[in-house]
């Protein structure tokens, strides 16, 4: 074994512990922020492990989609509604925890049975290695132009669906009844629209 | 040492890393009571696949690199999901003052 493969090893076994720890980090914590930033932790180790594939356009794409895009929509997501709130205690909570342990598990060895047993058709072709970004723009201008097309128009879907969905109504005078509609930005205490029965009786 | 196709690391390293990173994605969308947590632990399970994909594409696929090409568009469907997924969290916030999930069950029977 010399440097090189041995320092890959390293690196897997090091980033994949990052992974596993990290989301097992995002899933228990009980303080949602830790979770949130160990979510980014996460998805850098991912990237990581795109660079041992010697992908580095995906992991640069992973990079700043994930961290830089999804991970800051999390963290504003999480300012914007952040209230502490204590949570009902709901009967039966821990069996219900073991349960779903349970089944994942089971999910977990059928995988893991899958991946163990199946002859891969291992080795394969020589891998294409650092010319994989280019081969990656001929495929997306060649044979995948059509999803590539769709993904642009999915983009614009999605903007302007979370804009619709997460806008206050900026119109001055209500269509409907002719008041005027309040238009400052800083959240007021107002009454919910869908009062939370359970919370009343 | 020869020039080999495949690094020391096995495939089935990755697969199995992937799998594990799946099932704690699961697990964390059944149980989570924060709806924040349950985007989050989609995105997880999100990566799980997209770790899948890559490793394919750098073991077996060879010239034809269609995984990566394919998690490229994985993480644009992600990123679309997470905007409005969140968009739909606010909206629901605002109705209901709450982001714990046992209190949305408008559409249970």
């Amino acid at each position: 074994m010399n440097i090189s493969t041995s320092t890959e090893l390293i690196c897997f076994a090091i980033l994949s512990m990052v992974v596993v720890l990290g989301s097992l980090g995002v899933i228990l914590l009980a303080n949602i922020v830790y979770s949130a930033f160990l979510l980014g932790g996460v998805f850098m180790a991912v990237a990581g492990l795109y660079l041992l594939l010697n992908a580095s356009f995906v992991a640069a794409a992973q990079i700043l989609v994930y961290v830089g895009a999804v991970n800051v929509l999390i963290l504003f997501a999480i300012m914007l509604v952040n209230k502490k709130e204590d949570l009902k205690p709901i009967k039966s909570l821990q069996i219900r925890r073991v349960l779903s342990a349970g089944v994942c598990a089971g999910l977990l060895l059928l995988l893991a049975r899958v991946d163990l047993t199946t002859p891969w058709a291992l080795p394969g072709p020589i891998a294409i290695g650092e010319q994989a970004t280019e081969r990656i723009g001929e495929h997306l201008f060649t044979d995948y132009l059509l999803p590539f097309e769709l993904a642009s128009v999915l983009l614009l879907m999605a903007m302007i669906g979370a804009i619709v969905l997460a806008r206050r109504d900026v119109l001055i005078t209500d269509v409907g009844t002719g008041d005027s509609v309040d238009q400052s930005l800083i959240e007021k205490a107002s009454t919910p629209l869908l009062i939370d029965k359970s919370t009343t009786n | 040492m020869l020039e080999t196709t495949t690094g020391p690391v096995p495939l089935q390293a990755y697969l199995l890393l992937a799998s594990l990173l799946f099932c704690i994605g699961v697990w964390g969308l059944i149980n989570s009571r924060n709806a924040v947590r349950v985007l989050m632990s989609i995105e997880l399970m999100l990566n799980a696949v997209n770790i899948n994909l890559m490793a394919f594409s750098s073991y077996i696929d060879g010239d034809l690199i269609r995984g990566q090409v394919f998690a490229v568009f994985v993480i644009t469907v992600a990123a679309a999901e997470a905007a409005v997924g969140l968009a739909i969290l606010l909206s629901l916030y605002r109705n209901r003052v709450t982001i714990d999930m046992e209190n949305f069950n408008l559409l249970r029977w």
